[in-house]
């Protein structure tokens, strides 16, 4: 590799490890270059702190009524205005970003790990396994997401872990065939020729050698995805199949009451919409960014 | 072309037949049959009407037998009765379908006509700030809830405006005016979310066919930068944009299932909703079914389109 003289921010990086390899210097290059990314990237931590530190953010129980307080403007006392049963909005949002980011990256992970494993096995093998197993995802893909998901989780019913295996199975066939496009690359390659002459098993050689080198295209797959099913979350709650009560979720607190008050009291629609669409941007920035810069294959998929 | 077109309706057909495969189980993981579900709700029971329900519905036999029921009534047309409604499901599904179609329609329109220029500027003025707008303005698309932006707009009407759209479906032959009005806000909510994905697509997708030797001779030979784009470059470019529109219409179904909700429109989506909220199951398993019909059928036109559109696909399995 041709040696080129090191920038000063390089060489203020140098000390102790190879210049550009630490985690403050790649996350500083991916600022510079990615802007766009790095403001996704603070706001989804941001939302990550939010949900983290609900109890110390609130300002009053998410789930107490106060009759006295229905409907009350935005201002000194409920920041956020408060909702037909005098529950806080603000307090709602910021325990709704815990119930949205959990479904969301539980989901989504649920989801990435199946098809993950999925497709890797699919591409490992190929033939007629290959084949038919894309059939199948064909199937499952082909089926529109928020309709697969509204039909599981009616069929299953409203809990928690149900919205997360209901939002996560519409996933599933979207990461094998990412992942199983990596593998396909990967398992022409001459190290994992060298494991198999080695005599590995093929399970180890699947496993160990080949699912390490998909975690590109797999971060980029799960940032986008998440902003997907923060979405489906949000419209499956609005339509009462969702998070169940009492946890306040950012979907339904626009069905139950929004609509019929929305015009006497328009922040009970305007600020979990708000919420919804700041989360989902922050990861689709995020996810962009990650996608341009690790796997350029992918752009515009 | 007659055996391409043979081969992709092999394909759909195979896709049809696991889809309802599909759909069949997934309502069936609920525990307990339909009929529990069916009395849960209503309360006291008599066992002797309990057992002729599930004579009627055929859930005494085994689950294949059962499957293969409901395939051969599809087959035959016939879509069941809804329980809710006492009613042929036929009868009830029928008069909604033209009010899906059109909001479905609208939609496609506004989200291409809004998707492919905005694609095609912000390529050609690639890393410009204009770019940077435009790619802000689609993700802001694909992050708000179609149904929110529904509601929002609504709420904007009224407030600033004073009007409220009219609230009950008012027929296209009633009037064709008040119809595309009550429309055309809804189509905006979904067509607005499905144009950023169609406008990434085309940006793309444009980007890369631009960097292509023939586009460099066509400059070279002093053409101007108009005929260059919209007819040497976008004709190449657009192809996988066609597949998009394709993949776009079954997410635009989606799309439509809230948005319809929001805006009180009486169609396929909104009864969907409803239905399993009434958990009137034999009519939704119907209804998804139907949809993914829908889906199945716009994909096959996309691929047969695009056989037509570029020979190298026809020739190339």
């Amino acid at each position: 590799m041709a040696t080129r003289p090191l920038g000063i921010d390089e060489a203020a990086a140098l000390p102790g490890r190879r210049a550009g390899s630490s985690v403050v210097a790649v996350l500083a290059r991916f600022c510079r270059k990615k802007p766009l990314g790095a403001a996704g990237g603070a706001i989804m931590l941001l939302i990550l702190l939010t949900a983290v530190c609900a109890d110390q953010l609130q300002t009053y129980d998410p789930i107490a009524t106060d009759a006295a307080q229905s409907l009350a403007r935005p201002g000194r006392e409920h920041w956020l205005g408060s909702d037909h049963l005098g529950r806080d909005i603000y307090s709602r949002i910021v325990h709704g970003a815990r119930v949205s980011l959990i479904v969301g990256l539980a989901s989504t992970l649920l989801g990435s790990v199946l098809g993950g494993v999925v497709g890797l096995l699919s591409g490992y093998v190929g033939g007629k396994t290959d084949l038919i197993t894309q059939r199948v995802m064909d199937i499952l893909q082909g089926l529109p997401l928020l309709v697969l998901a509204l039909v599981m989780s009616a069929s299953l019913g409203p809990s928690i872990p149900n919205v997360v295996l209901a939002i996560s199975i519409p996933i599933v066939p979207r990461a094998a065939r990412v992942i199983r496009s990596s593998v396909l690359s990967i398992r022409e390659m001459q190290y994992v020729e060298a494991a198999r002459a080695l005599g590995l098993r093929h399970l180890r050689i699947a496993f160990r050698h080949v699912l390490p080198n998909t975690i590109g295209p797999f971060i980029v797959l799960g940032t986008a995805q998440l902003g997907s099913a923060i979405l489906v979350e949000a419209a499956l709650s609005f339509l009462g199949v969702g998070v169940p009560e009492p946890y306040p979720s950012w979907g339904r607190m626009l069905s139950v009451s929004a609509a019929e008050y929305a015009q006497k009291a328009p922040w009970l629609v305007l600020f979990p919409g708000i919420a919804i669409s700041f989360a989902v941007f922050g990861s689709n920035l995020l996810g962009d960014a990650l996608r341009d810069t690790l796997d350029p294959r992918l752009r515009g998929s | 072309m007659k055996h391409y077109i043979a081969q992709r309706l092999g394909i759909g057909l195979v896709t049809l037949v696991g889809m309802s495969v599909v759909i069949f189980l997934l309502l069936r993981l609920a525990p307990g049959n339909i009929v529990d579900i069916l009395f849960s709700t209503g309360g006291y029971v008599n066992p002797s009407e309990r057992l002729a329900i599930e004579r009627e519905l055929g859930l005494d036999k085994p689950i294949w037998a059962q499957y293969l029921d409901w395939v051969r009534q599809l087959a035959v047309g016939n879509l069941g009765k809804s329980y809710r409604y006492d009613l042929p499901a036929w009868e009830i599904i029928a008069p909604l379908i033209p009010v899906t179609l059109e909001l479905a329609a609208l939609s496609l329109i506004i989200s291409v006509c809004l998707g492919v220029p905005t694609g095609v500027i912000s390529a050609v003025r690639q890393d410009t700030r204009l770019d940077y707008a435009l790619r802000v303005f689609s993700l802001a698309g694909l992050s708000m809830p179609s149904f929110w932006l529904g509601m929002v707009i609504i709420l904007g009407l009224v407030s600033w405006v004073g009007w409220i759209p009219p609230v009950t479906y008012v027929r296209p032959g009633e009037n064709l005016g008040l119809n595309l009005i009550q429309f055309i806000l809804p189509a905006l909510a979904v067509g607005y979310r499905s144009s950023a994905l169609i406008m990434r697509f085309t940006r793309s997708s444009l980007l890369e066919v631009l960097r292509e030797d023939y586009v460099r001779t066509a400059w070279a030979k002093g053409q101007t930068g108009r005929v260059v784009i919209w007819r040497h470059a976008l004709k190449n470019a657009i192809l996988p944009v066609v597949t998009v529109i394709g993949i776009e219409f079954a997410f635009l179904i989606g799309g439509l299932v809230v948005t319809e909700t929001v805006f009180n429109l009486p169609g396929l989506a909104r009864f969907l909703v409803q239905a399993i909220l009434w958990r009137d199951y034999p009519i939704v398993q119907n209804l998804v079914m139907i949809i993914a019909i829908v889906v199945i059928a716009s994909n096959l036109i996309v691929d047969v389109l695009y056989g037509i559109l570029d020979p190298r696909v026809r020739y190339g399995d």
